[in-house]
């Protein structure tokens, strides 16, 4: 129960979170060197940095067009970031680094140049519509689609050289429902703490208390095909539980659930950061629920980020911008940062996500 | 949009935070590195050995047609006597070749569950665990292996129930055990691998059901190698299938076999079934 110092309180939002990319990267590239704790510090020397630090150093003399157009405000105001920033990271290292992150299936380009950082212990929010690149850029951090060294860092370790220590430390609920319909509760869970080689003697306790965790150990022994869809959700919740993750990945946690459904995998899901201090980071095109429930969002669209910071500051940005006094959305926000360019969006998306999306929800439903 | 839920929940005071989650907070430590396939095959057995516990639907139905074979097939040609069995009545030859075609059609069709896992995001998950691809794979080759070994055991009964006479030594059990996970790998790779080619279930089906017939018709499951036509000859002798049956009749029966080649082949098969289907598996991630 010692919520990390990095992460602000959720009520009250302070500029500790907010930091734009463009000085974001200065003060991550500094501060990595010289306060992360040891066995990062290691891996960062053991690896032949230098190159990665040089294409870092001309990113953030020369950064992304994209990352600074409409960071709405932020740029400008900029009040103490860098200082903030620098506590941030003498506490812990970053969660995620992303450095001109890109992939193209064939010649669609589905990331196109993005540069994220994750601070320890926060509710990140890559938000955006369907064909952005969230999942794209969800899957390339998670290293099931390779990307060139450098580009990814997860707690340090570099997602294309290291994997398997990117793998231990993540948690993954993708899009679609992943339990097995064959299997219990239970033993969906216990299958995830074997593979994460969890030791016998403390599987089980382990593998109850993530069930319970989730508010599932009543329904433990029961097939996961008889749940509901938010449950099916839980148990997910629980299957990347159980090997103690320190930053949970989920995508599109609460597509296709009803609204009770959705309020309560949201509270699972800041109940268990509460608890753990581990770091969470979810897509979802649901502006409503980034708005509520995380420390900082990132608007994605047309595989580039084009504003991040807290929901709050973006939302006062625009209001300060538009001077009349009515209380924007984060939906307005994303419709201001797109620029009217909605309907480019809608050709994103390509078949089989969309399929994958209408499929998950039709099995939830 | 849709309604958005209402209020912000405190971080602390919720529900799901009371139990202590204190043994939850500590990463389990990293195995060294030769224990995770061993492990990993160990994770995935027993998987497929829960799924066959919750349903045993599938056990039942897949025996009916080896039971056909044996019982409409088996029968009609023992008495017409056509084939060279070399003095061992045709049912009794048969078996062998029943338990190895029975083994295989279960393991061809297992990349169907690949595609499966995959579209459901099962494989997704999966692949973001600490567990390299090769040893995947290798965990849902001997996965599917001890479908195999099941359907093997009944195949075995029922045959021993028609009046066959085959070997109950242990020691011979247990080669013809090994047999039949090492030919399932490699069929159940080769599965896999083409999944990771055509990537729908349907492609996989209509390819599937075009190389079974082959494999089974062009090894010596139903008939010798010695009245096959050259060309045939050929097929039979780069065809696993041919070293899995000789080895069964060679343990079961004791007809006259190949035992070390036969190993040897089989061995090689499904280390080259493994190391294929590992490589092709990428493509089901993207």
């Amino acid at each position: 129960m010692t919520p990390d110092p990095v992460r602000p309180d959720p009520a009250m939002p302070g500029p500790a979170t907010t930091d734009t990319v463009t000085t974001d990267t200065v003060t991550t590239d500094t501060a990595m060197t010289n306060t992360v704790p040891a066995d990062t510090a290691m891996t960062d020397t053991s690896t032949p940095d230098s190159v990665t630090t040089g294409t870092l150093t001309s990113d953030a003399v020369a950064p992304h067009p994209a990352t600074t157009v409409p960071v709405t405000g932020d740029a400008v105001t900029g009040d103490a970031v860098t200082g903030d920033a620098v506590t941030g990271d003498a506490a812990a290292p970053r969660a995620v680094r992303c450095r001109g992150l890109r992939y193209s299936f064939g010649r669609t380009r589905a990331v196109d140049g993005v540069d994220l950082t994750v601070a320890s212990g926060e509710v990140f929010g890559l938000l955006g519509p369907n064909g952005a690149g969230k999942t794209t850029a969800i899957r390339c951090l998670t290293t099931l689609l390779p990307v060139p060294p450098g580009t990814v860092r997860v707690f340090g370790h570099d997602a294309a050289r290291e994997r398997m220590a990117v793998r231990r430390m993540i948690g993954y609920v993708p899009q679609q429902l992943s339990a097995d319909a064959s299997l219990t509760g239970r033993e969906n869970v216990a299958l995830f703490a074997r593979l994460f080689d969890v030791r016998r003697r403390e599987r089980a306790e382990r593998v109850a208390l993530a069930l319970e965790a989730v508010g599932l150990a009543d329904a433990a022994d029961r097939m996961a095909g008889t749940y509901s869809g938010g449950m099916v959700r839980r148990l997910e919740l629980a299957q990347a539980l159980v090997s103690a993750p320190r930053l949970l990945m989920l995508d599109e946690p609460t597509i296709g659930l009803d609204p009770i459904a959705r309020t309560a995998v949201w509270e699972h899901i800041t109940a268990i950061r509460a608890a753990t201090g581990m770091t969470v980071l979810v897509t979802t095109h649901y502006m409503d629920e980034a708005d509520q429930y995380c420390d900082r969002v990132a608007l994605m669209h047309a595989g580039r980020v084009q504003a991040l910071g807290t929901p709050e500051r973006l939302k006062a940005a625009l209001r300060d911008r538009r001077g009349d006094g009515a209380a924007p959305t984060l939906e307005d926000v994303f419709r201001d940062v797109v620029g009217g360019d909605l309907g480019a969006g809608e050709e994103g998306g390509d078949f089989r996500d969309v399929r994958r999306t209408r499929r998950t929800a039709s099995r939830l439903g | 949009m849709s309604v958005a839920p209402a209020g912000r929940p405190p971080a602390s005071a919720d529900p799901a935070a009371a139990p202590g989650l204190a043994p939850l907070l500590t990463a389990p430590r990293a195995r060294p590195g030769w224990w995770v396939p061993p492990a990993r095959v160990g994770a995935m057995c027993l998987v497929e050995l829960q799924k066959l516990r919750h349903d045993r639907a599938e056990l039942y139905t897949r025996a009916v047609q080896p039971a056909l074979w044996l019982l409409i097939f088996g029968e009609t040609f023992t008495r017409i006597r056509a084939i060279p069995t070399g003095g061992v009545p045709y049912l009794d030859y048969l078996a062998p070749g029943i338990i190895a075609q029975s083994a295989m059609f279960i393991a061809i069709f297992y990349g169907i569950m690949i595609i499966w896992e995959r579209d459901s995001g099962v494989l997704t998950k999966l692949l973001v665990t600490p567990t390299p691809r090769a040893a995947l794979v290798t965990g849902k080759a001997f996965a599917a292996g001890i479908k195999a070994l099941i359907q093997a055991a009944v195949v075995l009964v029922l045959a021993t129930l028609l009046g066959v006479a085959l070997s109950w030594n242990p020691l011979r059990l247990l080669g013809v055990a090994v047999v039949v996970l090492l030919a399932s790998a490699f069929f159940s790779c080769l599965s896999m691998s083409i999944a990771g080619i055509v990537l729908t279930r349907d492609r996989l089906m209509g390819v599937g059901q075009a190389i079974t017939m082959p494999l089974f018709f062009g090894s010596n499951a139903l008939y010798p190698v010695d009245v096959m036509p050259d060309w045939l000859r050929a097929v039979s002798a780069v065809n696993p299938l041919s070293y899995q049956v000789d080895a069964l009749r060679g343990l079961l029966v004791g007809t006259p076999s190949h035992l070390p080649l036969d190993f040897l082949v089989l061995l090689a098969a499904a280390a080259a079934g493994i190391t294929a289907a590992s490589c092709l598996l990428g493509r089901l991630a993207r």
